[in-house]
């Protein structure tokens, strides 16, 4: 997704055990009444995403709540902490670029439709500029971006067409 | 169950429907993959419970098996590898399987499906058995079965052992393994009941190779993992299971010293993984000015961006053309040359002294400052100096050659680079998806970095909208082709004009130099200068109003603008050094008559005897005293200096007053005059781009033409590129607007390039003239004494250099050889651009073909759909058609048609979407561990394919049959 994820602590599967505490940490840090220091029985908690959005990574994301959403379960943006670690795995400069593809897509189609259509774009946009732009140019963006993407013609960017545009993107993960 | 009839009776009406369905069976997927997994547990702890209750039966019979094992046992080992092999195809075939359904699916059909197959599959492998056995006794029969369940037991315990029961991906391996055990435990006896160890040496070759091959598999599996779009928890469960089976069969593979070995390389690689990653890092941080950069960037765009980029890349050639002479000329001199005062040349003469030290003379390199190491004329001849024996002349040369070689090498070099990056990527195929997928930065946890974020995205939006607004517009041809070639015509007017005026003034310039200078008024002594700048000053502002006319993409425009004012800049500079090599003819006439005065001062002095060398003069003599030549090198060397000092002085004054001044002025004087002074008149200055690139430009080019006279000068340069990176980074966010036409400046880069390129050129020109044409002056700098500069090489050779040297050097620059030489790299030079042209041309073909294709498979898919869409209406039809014939069968035989049809409904719900039973009979084993089976057409594995979205082609080769059957 994005460039090189410094700031976000890299998770590697083989210092698992390691980065597992550390996240554990932060995990514990943002709601410390709510999740058990004690992670030995595999205690059934969840953070909502109120809590997790105001963590420094995401804080000035404009798709803060569509990450987290993406990467919850059940699709509001409750966290457990093993979607927590996910998240932050995927996010992280190690992960590969097709896992980031996916779940970039899952992030950008916000309507969970499984298809970029032209209000995801619109969404999308919008958040990028802060509604700086005038409708028709947002208009003409969207139109413009679905023209060059979609493949198989049918006015929205389907997995296929998203993985083909983004991964190569010369900005996207490097 | 449920939801699988649901899907089947609605695939035919709706896809969305469908793809409703299946993002529901996504969403709810990883609790029904826990509940599977509980599922298996228990069924394992049944067959536990089944095999205890065997074993009650199997001790009874154990010792009348063991008498029959004897004979039975080659049998056996055959039945054994016939099985072990049957086993690894179908856990192939399973894995298969696996991969394409990572996913689980609704357990209930599963499971029920499951256990009857398990049933099917182990009767017909029991068939299959007792046909392999056809002359053996039933006793032999159930011994052989009994041997299968403690080999399923020994899987079992193997199992438990490792904990792998939970993936069945790696099924394999543990086969591999538990049969190994099976088949020891075969050797050693078999109430054998204990976990055992395996030993290494203890295996057969292709046994180790099979356990060789399933540790690559998991280590490869370890590396992938991370790549999976599993969820977390899967994922360590993996991996956990994958990393004990590695730790524990890795040190069977190597043994002793190979182990070793084996530890160390893992562990190195390891190291070096992390070594290059924060080496990464740290190479990031350390572009220096990337912050300022980006910051401005965000604010200004990439055109304003793009030039501070290019001060930095001209900020790190200065850097080493520094470091070329600060190390091997000035710092040698200053250490091991003779010291200050001990020669002539190192001497202020004795007229100058009073005022050597005076501020105003400092400021304009005169003085102590023209006696130093800063110029040329202050370096001694003497072929080696100090200790290290360092051939000071030689090194001189060198350094001055290898500066040009130097630079040349670096543009072009750059100019490639750039030329590879803009032909070898198709960079606007998807322009507008990749601003709106790619262009947040997602490492962003800074507020204000957030808001230059948000800020720059939206000015590259309207980049990109502009530009392409800027290719759909052709309005009235005619009209801007005229404009055009009218502003043309008024640009070579100005330029014409400019040449004129400063052929005029410096032709009277001359004229006021032969009549002295100190008769003429401050104006017309520095006419020339005066008129050069304020030339520089208002020409590009003429140019941009008539560039207005133009209506060209603001780019283009930039562009045209540039080659304007390179053109300004170059007769300016040309002019410059016409008028410096008048100047150098006169020294060298004065030169002449310093010379012919030396030896008659000398003759005089000595009584007659004439010395030939003047710089052996008797220590009596004080070197201030001593005559002097006018030394041309150095005051070609000091005009340089000059020339860019006041050039800084110049840039940093206008930048204070026109930029700082205004802004100060229209910012706080705007609330108490009559106008509105920030929208009307003068309002804020933009940033200059072309003007400022252009600058930069022709600063290094005097840099590039002057450092060989005054090797002070690309400090000098770093120094002024330094305060300027500051300055202007400040300037530019604290007192320009951004510009009210942004646009990207990427393109332009290669255009600066060649600028400089240009510049480098012509630049050298001058330079390598006066070395190669001009002889030295007699009594300064390193050449002194010498016919011409580059005598210097020769007398290396002859004196440093072994003698057969020399002579091959002589033979080598014969014309005989040379010719031929220069004649094959002009051949080489068109052959590599004859092919650089086919390639370039076949680049081009090959991007059209690519392109057609795409468009073309636009249509196909385009026409699939439609295709898929009318498949639809006609399914739907025809089931509407079916439910009418039904609804009137209905009628007839109400109750009886009920009772089929929904037995037969079931039945498809089963079915649906599923191989026929008999197919996957093959497939299943007969006795394996208990693992959920499903059957989902998601597939996980594929990389790149969303888990959980199923593929729409997927969809259409599934609602086929699903239709027909309706």
């Amino acid at each position: 997704m994005g460039n090189k994820q410094t700031i976000f602590t890299d998770e590697q599967l083989d210092a698992y055990q390691v980065r597992h505490l550390q996240l554990h940490g932060r995990y514990h840090e943002l709601a410390p009444h709510l999740v058990p220091m004690d992670y030995t029985k595999d205690p059934d908690c969840k953070l909502p995403l109120a809590l997790i959005v105001n963590m420094p990574e995401l804080k000035e994301n404009p798709f803060r709540n569509r990450i987290v959403e993406s990467f919850s379960e059940d699709g509001m943006g409750n966290l457990s902490f093993n979607e927590f670690v996910d998240m932050f795995s995927v996010l992280s400069e190690m992960a590969p670029r097709e896992l980031k593809a996916i779940y970039a897509f899952k992030i950008y189609d916000f309507n969970v439709d499984n298809y970029l259509c032209k209000e995801d774009l619109e969404k999308t946009l919008n958040k990028l500029t802060k509604e700086e732009l005038t409708p028709e140019e947002v208009e003409l963006v969207c139109q413009k971006a679905i023209e060059e993407a979609d493949l198989d013609g049918d006015n929205k960017l389907s997995f296929a067409d998203f993985e083909n545009m983004i991964t190569r993107a010369p900005d996207f993960l490097r | 169950m449920p939801r699988d009839s649901l899907i089947t009776s609605e695939s035919d009406i709706d896809v969305g429907l469908e793809l409703a369905g299946d993002e529901d069976e996504f969403s709810s997927h990883p609790e029904e993959h826990e509940r599977e997994r509980h599922r298996g547990k228990r069924r394992e702890g049944d067959r536990e419970k089944k095999k205890r209750g065997h074993g009650k039966r199997r001790k009874a019979s154990r010792s009348r098996e063991r008498e029959e094992e004897v004979q039975a046992r080659p049998d056996k080992r055959e039945r054994e590898r016939r099985r072990r092999a049957k086993s690894d195809r179908e856990t192939g075939g399973r894995q298969r399987d696996e991969e394409g359904k990572a996913k689980i699916k609704s357990g209930k059909v599963a499971k029920t499906k499951k256990n009857i197959t398990n049933e099917k599959t182990k009767k017909q492998e029991e068939e299959e058995e007792s046909e392999d056995r056809n002359a053996k006794g039933k006793k032999k029969h159930g011994s052989a079965k009994k041997e299968e369940k403690q080999e399923d037991g020994g899987r079992h315990r193997e199992k438990e052992k490792t904990k792998e029961v939970k993936k069945k991906k790696h099924k394999k391996v543990v086969e591999t393994s538990s049969e190994q055990e099976t088949s020891e435990q075969e050797d050693n006896g078999e109430e054998d009941n204990e976990e055992k160890e395996v030993r290494p040496e203890s295996l057969t070759p292709e046994e180790l190779e099979r356990l060789k091959e399933a540790v690559d598999d998991r280590k490869k599996l370890i590396q992938v993992l991370r790549g999976k779009p599993w969820p977390m928890k899967k994922k360590l469960v993996t991996l956990r299971e994958s990393q004990q089976f590695v730790e524990k069969y890795e040190g069977a593979l190597g043994k002793g010293k190979g182990r070793k070995l084996y530890v160390y390389k893992v562990m190195m690689t390891k190291k070096w993984m992390k070594f290059q990653r924060d080496f990464e890092n740290f190479r990031t941080a350390c572009i220096p000015w990337e912050m300022k950069i980006k910051e401005i960037e965000s604010h200004f765009g990439s055109s304003v961006a793009s030039y501070f980029i290019f001060l930095r890349w001209m900020y790190g050639i200065n850097m080493i053309l520094f470091g070329l002479t600060f190390g091997l000329v000035m710092v040698p001199e200053a250490l091991m040359g003779r010291p200050y005062g001990s020669i002539p040349r190192k001497t202020v003469p004795r007229a100058e002294e009073a005022s050597a030290m005076d501020f105003a003379v400092l400021w304009d390199f005169g003085g102590y400052a023209q006696y130093s190491v800063l110029f040329y004329g202050y370096y001694n001849n003497q072929r080696a100096i100090g200790w290290l024996k360092f051939r000071m002349p030689l090194s001189y040369f060198l350094v001055g050659v290898g500066t040009v070689a130097y630079s040349y090498m670096v543009v072009i070099r750059t100019m490639a680079r750039n030329a590879n990056e803009s032909g070898v990527g198709d960079d606007n195929s998807f322009n507008f998806s990749w601003k709106v997928f790619t262009s947040w930065d997602y490492l962003i946890g800074n507020p204000e970095t957030a808001d230059n974020k948000f800020a720059s995205i939206t000015t590259s939006f309207k980049e990109a909208i502009l530009e392409e607004q800027e290719s759909c517009k052709d309005d009235n041809i005619h009209l801007t082709r005229f404009l055009r070639v009218l502003a043309n015509f008024l640009v070579l007017c100005c330029l014409a004009g400019s040449g004129y005026l400063i052929y005029f003034v410096v032709r009277r310039s001359q004229k006021f130099a032969l009549d002295g200078l100190e008769n003429h008024t401050w104006w017309e002594r520095n006419e020339v200068n005066m008129v050069m700048s304020l030339l520089g000053m208002f020409c590009p502002m003429l140019f941009d109003v008539i560039s207005a006319l133009e209506n060209y993409h603001p780019r283009v425009a930039l562009q045209w603008q540039l080659g304007r004012i390179f053109a300004l800049f170059l007769g300016n500079l040309y002019t410059f050094i016409i008028a410096l090599m008048d100047e150098i003819n006169l020294k060298r006439e004065e030169e002449n008559i310093v010379k012919f005065n030396i030896t008659t001062w000398e003759a005089s002095f000595y009584n007659g005897t004439v010395s030939e060398n003047s710089t052996g003069l008797p220590f009596t003599v004080q070197p201030a005293d001593v005559p002097r030549g006018p030394c041309w090198e150095t005051m070609v060397g000091q005009e340089f200096v000059r020339l860019i000092i006041s050039d800084t002085m110049t840039t940093y004054i206008t930048l204070l007053i026109g930029d700082f001044l205004r802004a100060v002025f229209v910012r706080f004087l705007n609330h108490c005059w009559c106008w509105d002074l920030e929208a009307g008149f003068p309002s804020y200055s933009e940033f200059d781009v072309s003007g400022n690139v252009l600058g930069l430009i022709f600063n290094q080019g005097m840099i590039w033409m002057g450092a060989f006279y005054a090797p002070c000068l690309p400090a000098l340069n770093v120094l002024r590129l330094h305060v300027s990176m500051y300055l202007q980074c400040w300037a530019v966010m604290c007192c320009n607007v951004p510009q009210e036409r942004v646009f990207k400046a990427s393109g332009s880069n290669n255009f600066y390039m060649a600028m400089l390129l240009v510049i480098l050129f012509l630049s050298t020109l001058p330079a390598i003239y006066t070395i190669v044409t001009i002889p030295p002056s007699f009594d300064c700098g390193p050449f002194s004494g010498k016919k011409r500069m580059f005598d210097v090489i020769q007398e290396t050779l002859e004196s440093d250099f072994p003698a057969w040297f020399s002579k091959v050097f002589s033979y080598a620059s014969n014309p005989g050889l040379v010719l031929p030489f220069i004649l094959l790299m002009i051949l080489a030079i068109y052959y590599l651009q004859s092919t650089s042209k086919s390639y370039k041309e076949a680049n081009v073909e090959l991007k059209k073909k690519l392109q057609t294709q795409n468009e073309e498979n636009k249509k196909k898919n385009k026409r699939a759909a439609l295709k898929a869409q009318m498949d639809l209406e006609e399914a739907r039809k025809a089931a509407e058609q079916q439910q009418n014939n039904k609804a009137s069968l209905q009628d007839q035989e109400a109750d009886v048609e009920e009772n089929h049809g929904s037995s037969q409904s079931l039945s498809h719900g089963k079915n649906g979407r599923n191989p026929p039973p008999h197919v996957r009979d093959q497939e299943l084993p007969a006795t394996r561990a208990p693992v959920p089976r499903t059957y989902h057409h998601g597939n996980h594995g594929t990389p790149g394919h969303l888990p959980g979205f199923p593929r729409q082609s997927e969809h259409r080769m599934y609602r086929v049959p699903s239709l027909q059957r309706h």
